[in-house]
Parts: structure tokens; C-alpha cells; sequence
């Protein structure tokens, strides 16, 4: 029995063209405990459906937002969905516990290279630092946010790069299924890349 | 005479209703079937039907005209164009090939004259569509290398009984001293030969002409009518006096058909006139091939077994081989090339129509007929037998299958998704598939519709939507999506009970009038269905929220949220909807529904509404916020 249950909520305007995150699905361990959801296809109108979500949310214990990084940020959808989803009394407020205690992360795609994500590089901030506010969020909401798992550079990857980029994010979807998280372990990361590579 | 032509028919028929599905059973074609079934009830077994057989075998030959007619009809010139490659080069060989070997091994082999070895060897290098056909279909080889081959090739031979069929008249007066005027009366064999040349020159043009400008209009006229009956009497008008012209001209009422059907293959009517003429030419051919059963001759063939034996052999052989050589030239894969050539190796029908006819003009023995007969028919036995052989010990051997290969379609595949009606409704969808480069085919109903349709270049065919065969022959078995977009709702219900029964796998998206419509829909299991009084209502009633000062943002979450809650409750209610004594829906039942509505949505509205984005909620229930 895997011990945790993982929710993918997953944000892509256009999923048919995107290399890496096709790969990254396809590599998805095959399990009941495993829940892909794929916000365009279920809303392309943005009319994202609360009471479903919520129910979603409660069913799993790992949450991830997959998403392609956009402006420094998500795809629209995902903040229609923080905006529609996470609210008061149910996530946030003093009565609003449902998500306390469980975790989340994001696992990205961005275009440009690692080295650019760095106060001296062109981006001049860290991933961990542009996504602040999901940070924040999930914070808000009790949550154990975790750093993100980000695959660079993929404008300059090849079939076998989106490949091996794919099967790595596999392994850490297993890796997280079946093993016990405790919050102390990810403190001081700026990558999950970098966990989950001490891990093997 | 009245009583024995009743008794003849219930004979006949009686034995095709046994024998038919019993070759069906056994995984045969059902012309074997039909064989059989004459064969059982022929002089040389029961003995049910004697020389008396011959007025129903008059009868039945004119379902070889209709086969023609039809084949003629499939013949869709676009397709026949971008496989002439294929069309021409391997069925030429293939035919070619088969036949001169043939004619010059029986002629010096078995010593046979040569006209009889002629004839023979035409009918014998032809294969049997019906049984190719069917096992390609059966096994899902369409699309593959092979399937298209074999289809280039039985195209060719369909093509190439035309010529044939004209040819062997021409043998007759050499042979057997019949008087060809006996067998070909006609009005014009009196004249010099340079006029009759002319008449039939003139009689082939007019065929064209009128089918192009009268026969054409003529059928947009009746089928204005919406009559269903006086449609399948004009389709059987054409065969019949197409044939009848052809006929006073000394021309084979088969070539007529066959350019009869050329001529109208390509007009809207096209799929219309096939699903009325295939039942007469089911049963006519039927007929034709219990005839050809009933005149084998057992004593004959039993007298000898072993040439009978080795000439099967002998031409499965030759016919396999010569394939092959075909496959080899078009550089077919191994698996491909064995799988092409043991399929079509067979004699087929054709030979059964080719030898009936010669048997007629008595251009062949009558024991050699009766002989090769048998050997056509033992050979498309031996098919099935032949492709189970190669399939569980020669293939697995050979590797490299390439079942799934799809390259660019050389055939005119059927479209993925077909649309039944095309008025606003339904054009609207047709235009929206199109721009997004899906193409459709079309059901339509009224013929000047389909007319400018088709002159805009979609795929669209004149017909009842509601009749079985139209639907086969649009291809809504191999559909994926089905669109039933027909106005009248009644129709459309009809539609939809059918493409379930018989098609269950192709997926259904059916149009609803209103809520009424929805209903019945959810009655007959379909998920999937489109209330036209919803969509664009909720738009209209958004529009009026903005008019009245709405932000345009916020009426159109509550449209969308008032579809969703709409739609489940069109759920809800269509279940309830039979708790209630009555079944039909009245204006009462209506009225009543009406309100139930109305109350609920009061209810939900306010219930429902979410507090996204609304700073004053957040202020009144958590004071703090503020701070």
C-alpha cells in the first residue's frame, strides 16, 4: 500500500505542443493512488467547479501544481483555481483547516537555463524566490509548502533530454508515494531536483 | 403454372434461408452458401428442381446487370484516380498474366481449343470480391499495404469483366454452330456493319447524356416527393431501361448498367440508389448462384476426382504465384506479399457469371463447364483454409508483421465523423469541423440542399438518414462520431434508436430541441446531447443582465453557472419523469415541470453562489481582515 495519496493539478493552455510536460505525464507511476487532473481540460471556460475540487483536495495528502512557467508565474487558470478553490472558512480562517498539514509543491518547466535564476543572472531572482506567493498561499492554508522541482532549459532539449527529464520526474513521484514526509527535510532547499538526487 | 412458380420460388428460397447461414456459421462466404444451397436442391441431388429452373434462371441473371450497376456505382472516379497507379499496374499484371498462362497451358497441357481455353482461363484469373473483402474487414487489414493492393487489384477485375463479358459473344459462331442471332436478337443486326457500329457508338453516348440530364434531374423530381417506394422504383427504371437499350442495340445489358452507374457514381444520389438496388441484387445474385449450383453435374465431376484435385491445385498455385511475382514487383514485405497473395489466390464469382454465360452461348462443354465449376467453387474454399494456414505457421515465421502501418490514404477513406441533417443546425457544426480541417461526411434529405453542398466540395450524400443500408454505405460502422443534427425531433429519436442498435460502437452526439427532447434522449442512453433552446437562450439572458448594469465578467459566471445546474437538473428530473403515471409528456406534465423549475431555481441560485473575489463577504464574516 503507498502511503501517501498525490494530486496533480495540472495547468497547460497548450498541452498538444509541449514536449517536456508530455514526457513528464506519460512517466507517471500507474497507481490508484495517483490523481492527474488536468485543469484546461475540465474548465476550458475558467468555471472551475469548488465543491469537486475541494473534494479532491480533501482525498490526497501530496498536492502538486505541474504547470509551464509563464511571466515568472502560472498559466491563468491556476490562480482562477487558487482564487475560486482555497476559500475562506474551508482553507484559510480559524475555521478553515482542510488543507492543514498536508504538502505542496510545483514542478516546473522553464525555457531558459539554471544559471539565469540567480540574483546575478538575467532573472535576477530564484525560482523559490518568484513564486513567493504560491509559497505564501499555501502557507496561509497550513500547508507544508516544499521547494519546487523544476526542469530547465527546455527550449534546447532534444527528444532524449524531454525523455530523461520525464523518467526523473517519474522516479520522484514514486520516490514521494511511497515514503513518509516529515517538513524538517526540506529546509534550506532551493530545488526538490536536489532531495530527491540525495535520495538514490 | 401460378401454383408451380410459388413452389419453385419457396424451394429456392427455403434452401438459400438453410444453407446460407449454415456457410455463414462454418465462417464461408455466403456465396458458397448459395452454391450449396443449388446444389442440394439441383437435379443431381433431391432433384427438387428440373428443367423448370430455367424461368427463374432467366430471372436470376439480371442480378448480374445489377451487380454491374453497382459496381459501376462504387466506382468513385476521385478514388479510382489517385489508385490508377496501383489500379492499372498490379491488376493488369495480375490479370494479364493469369490469363495468357492459363490459356496457353490449357491449350497445350489439355489440348483445348482456344476458345475454350479462353474463356476458362478469363474466368478463372478473376478472384472473388465478396470473399476478399469480407476477410479483409473481418481482420482490420484495410488500411495496411496488402489491403490497399488487394483492393487495387479486385478493382481492376471488377473493371475487367466488362470487356470479358463483351468479348465472349464474339466466340460463339466459330465453336458450336449456334446462331448468333439466336442469342443476341437485335434490331440493328440487319444493317451494314459501319451503321451498327455508329448505333452502338450513339447508344453509349446517349447513356452518358441521359444520365447526366434526365435521369439525374429526374431523380432530384421524385425524390422531392420524400416517397421512399418511388425512389427504389426509379432506381430499378434506370437498371431496367439502360439494360433494355442496350439490349436492342446487340450490347450486353451488363455494360450498360456497369456505365449507367458510372454516370450517376458521381451525383448525390449516389449512396441512395446503392442501398435500394443491394437488396434486389442480394437476392437476384442469390438466385443466380443456386441456378449455378443447381446445373453442376455430380456424376460428371465424381468420374473424375483427381484432374478436378490437381487443377485446384494447380491454379491456387499459379494464381499465388503470380501475385507474389505482383508483390515482389511493388516491393512488398515478405509478410505483406503473403498475406496479398494467398488471400486473393481464389477463383471467384465472376467465374461462376463468365462460365453461366459461356455455358449459355455453348462455348464450352458442357462436362468441362460443369468441371470448372467445381474447381471454382472447391478453390474459394480452400481460402479460408489457406489464410488460417499462413497466418498460425507461415507469418510467425516471417516477422516484421506491419498490421498498424498507415501511410498517406491512397484509398478514399470513409471520414471519421458523419453528420445527419445539415440545415442551420447542422451546417453550423459541418463548418466548424471544417475550418479545423476534419473532414465530414453528410446526410441530408433534401436534394437541393445536398446539391449546393456539394458544389462547395463537402462530402454529402442525399438520403434518409433513418435507413439501415444508407447508413452502412455513409460508413457508420467504422465512424467515429456520430452527429444527429436532423430538425424534426421524432427523426432525430429514430436516428439515434438505430445507430445504437447497430452501431454501438461509434459514439453519438445528438441534437435536442428542448428539454422534451432531452428526455428521450437520456431514455435511450445518450449522454451526450445539445439543447439548442439552452445555449443560446442562457447567452441572450446574459446579454439582458449587462443591459441592466451587470459587469459583463459576472453575468457570464452566472450563465455558465446556470447551464451546469440546468444540465444536472435535466438529469434529475428526466429519472423522476417516470415515477409518474403517465408516460407521455402532456402540456399539463409540461406546465408542471415548468415550475418545478422555477422553484428550484430560486432555491439553487442563491445557494449556490460562491463568495469569489467579493472583498465585502470577507469583511462582514472575518472583521479582522481589515486590520
Amino acid at each position: 500500500m503507498p502511503s501517501n495519496k498525490i494530486l496533480i493539478l495540472f495547468a497547460h493552455p497548450l498541452y498538444e505542443k509541449s514536449h517536456a510536460h508530455i514526457e513528464m505525464i506519460k512517466n507517471l507511476p500507474k497507481s490508484d493512488a495517483i490523481t492527474f487532473h488536468d485543469l484546461y481540460e475540465n474548465y476550458p471556460d475558467f468555471n472551475i467547479d469548488i465543491e469537486k475540487e475541494q473534494e479532491l483536495l480533501k482525498g490526497h495528502n501530496i498536492i502538486v501544481w505541474q504547470h509551464p512557467m509563464y511571466w515568472y508565474s502560472a498559466p491563468p487558470i491556476l490562480k482562477q483555481w487558487i482564487d475560486l478553490v482555497l476559500e475562506y472558512k474551508w482553507a484559510y480562517g480559524s475555521t478553515g483547516t482542510a488543507l492543514q498539514g498536508k504538502f505542496i509543491f510545483q514542478a516546473i518547466t522553464t525555457g531558459g537555463r539554471k544559471e539565469n535564476y540567480c540574483d546575478t543572472g538575467k532573472d535576477r531572482f530564484t525560482i523559490y524566490e518568484l513564486l513567493d506567493p504560491f509559497n505564501q498561499t499555501a502557507q496561509v492554508c497550513q500547508m507544508n509548502y516544499l521547494p519546487p522541482y523544476v526542469i530547465h532549459g527546455t527550449f534546447k532539449m532534444e527528444a532524449k533530454d524531454y525523455k530523461k527529464a520525464g523518467e526523473e520526474y517519474g522516479r520522484l513521484i514514486a520516490y514521494l508515494l511511497e515514503h513518509k514526509l516529515s517538513a524538517s527535510e526540506f529546509k534550506d532547499l532551493l530545488y526538490l531536483n536536489d532531495w530527491i538526487d540525495n535520495k538514490k | 403454372m401460378e401454383t408451380n412458380f410459388f413452389l419453385e420460388a419457396m424451394i429456392y428460397l427455403t434452401a438459400a434461408v438453410i444453407c446460407v447461414p449454415i456457410a455463414k456459421k462454418m465462417g464461408l462466404s455466403s456465396i458458397l452458401g448459395y452454391l450449396f444451397a443449388g446444389i442440394l436442391i439441383g437435379p443431381s441431388l433431391l432433384g427438387l428442381i428440373g428443367q423448370k429452373g430455367e424461368d427463374i434462371m432467366h430471372f436470376a441473371e439480371f442480378g448480374v446487370v445489377m451487380m454491374l450497376f453497382l459496381i459501376g456505382l462504387e466506382l468513385d472516379p476521385n478514388k479510382f484516380w489517385k489508385m490508377r497507379k496501383f489500379i492499372a499496374g498490379m491488376g493488369s499484371i495480375q490479370v494479364l498474366g493469369t490469363t495468357v498462362v492459363l490459356f496457353f497451358g490449357l491449350q497445350w497441357i489439355l489440348g483445348w481449343n482456344w476458345q475454350t481455353a479462353l474463356t476458362i482461363a478469363m474466368a478463372l484469373a478473376l478472384s472473388s470480391t465478396a470473399i476478399v473483402l469480407q476477410t479483409l474487414k473481418e481482420k482490420g487489414l484495410n488500411n495496411t499495404s496488402m489491403g490497399r493492393s488487394s483492393f487495387a487489384v479486385l478493382l481492376f477485375q471488377d473493371i475487367a469483366v466488362i470487356p470479358i463479358l463483351a468479348v465472349i459473344p464474339l466466340m460463339v459462331s466459330e465453336v458450336s454452330g449456334a446462331n448468333p442471332d439466336e442469342i443476341v436478337p437485335s434490331l440493328i443486326s440487319d444493317f451494314p456493319a459501319w451503321i451498327q457500329t455508329l448505333v452502338v457508338i450513339g447508344a453509349i453516348v446517349s447513356i452518358y447524356f441521359l444520365g447526366k440530364y434526365v435521369i439525374v434531374p429526374l431523380l432530384r423530381v421524385v425524390a422531392k416527393t420524400r416517397l421512399q417506394e418511388l425512389f427504389t422504383a426509379s432506381a430499378l427504371l434506370v437498371v431496367f431501361s439502360v439494360s433494355f437499350l442496350m439490349e436492342l442495340v446487340g450490347l450486353s445489358p451488363a455494360l450498360g448498367a456497369f456505365m449507367a452507374g458510372v454516370v450517376l457514381a458521381n451525383s448525390e444520389f449516389r449512396h441512395e440508389l446503392e442501398g435500394d438496388i443491394a437488396p434486389f441484387k442480394g437476392l437476384l445474385l442469390g438466385l443466380f448462384f443456386i441456378g449455378v449450383g443447381a446445373s453442376i453435374d455430380f456424376e460428371l465431376i465424381l468420374s473424375s476426382p483427381v484432374f478436378i484435385l490437381l487443377f485446384v491445385l494447380a491454379l491456387t498455385i499459379l494464381k499465388f504465384l503470380i501475385l507474389f511475382g505482383v508483390g515482389l514487383v511493388y516491393k512488398k514485405n515478405l509478410d505483406q506479399n503473403l498475406q496479398f497473395s494467398i488471400g486473393l489466390s481464389q477463383a471467384g464469382e465472376f467465374g461462376f457469371v463468365i462460365m453461366g454465360f459461356a455455358m449459355g452461348l455453348s462455348i464450352v462443354p458442357n462436362d468441362l463447364s460443369n468441371q470448372i465449376l467445381a474447381v471454382i467453387a472447391i478453390t474459394m474454399l480452400l481460402t479460408p483454409i489457406l489464410n488460417v494456414i499462413n497466418e498460425k505457421f507461415i507469418l510467425p515465421n516471417v516477422g516484421t508483421r506491419q498490421k498498424e502501418e498507415k501511410e498517406d490514404d491512397l484509398i478514399d477513406e470513409k471520414n471519421e465523423v458523419i453528420i445527419a441533417g445539415f440545415g442551420h443546425f447542422g451546417s453550423t457544426i459541418g463548418r466548424l469541423l471544417r475550418a479545423n480541417k476534419v473532414d465530414v461526411t453528410v446526410l441530408d434529405h433534401d436534394a437541393e440542399r445536398v446539391e449546393v453542398l456539394r458544389k462547395m466540395g463537402f462530402k454529402v450524400y442525399y438520403g434518409d438518414a433513418t435507413r439501415l443500408e444508407l447508413l452502412k454505405a455513409a460508413g457508420a460502422d467504422e465512424a467515429k462520431l456520430f452527429i444527429a443534427a436532423i430538425d424534426n425531433p421524432e427523426v432525430n429519436l429514430n436516428l439515434v434508436e438505430l445507430l445504437q442498435k447497430h452501431f454501438p460502437n461509434v459514439r453519438v452526439l445528438a441534437r435536442a430541441r428542448n428539454r422534451v427532447d432531452a428526455y428521450e434522449l437520456i431514455d435511450h442512453g445518450v449522454k451526450n446531447f445539445y439543447r439548442e433552446t439552452l445555449y443560446t437562450a442562457v447567452h441572450l439572458g446574459v446579454d439582458a443582465l449587462v443591459e441592466l448594469g451587470y459587469r459583463r465578467y459576472t453575468a457570464t459566471r452566472q450563465g455558465q453557472q446556470f447551464i451546469k445546474y440546468d444540465q444536472d437538473t435535466t438529469w434529475k428530473l428526466a429519472k423522476k419523469r417516470h415515477d409518474k403515471m403517465a408516460y407521455m409528456v402532456t402540456v399539463m406534465e409540461e406546465v408542471k415541470m415548468q415550475e418545478e423549475l422555477l422553484r428550484r431555481d430560486l432555491y439553487t441560485q442563491n445557494e449556490g453562489n460562491d463568495h469569489s473575489w467579493d472583498s465585502d463577504y470577507l469583511k462582514k464574516e472575518n472583521p479582522k481582515v481589515t486590520e
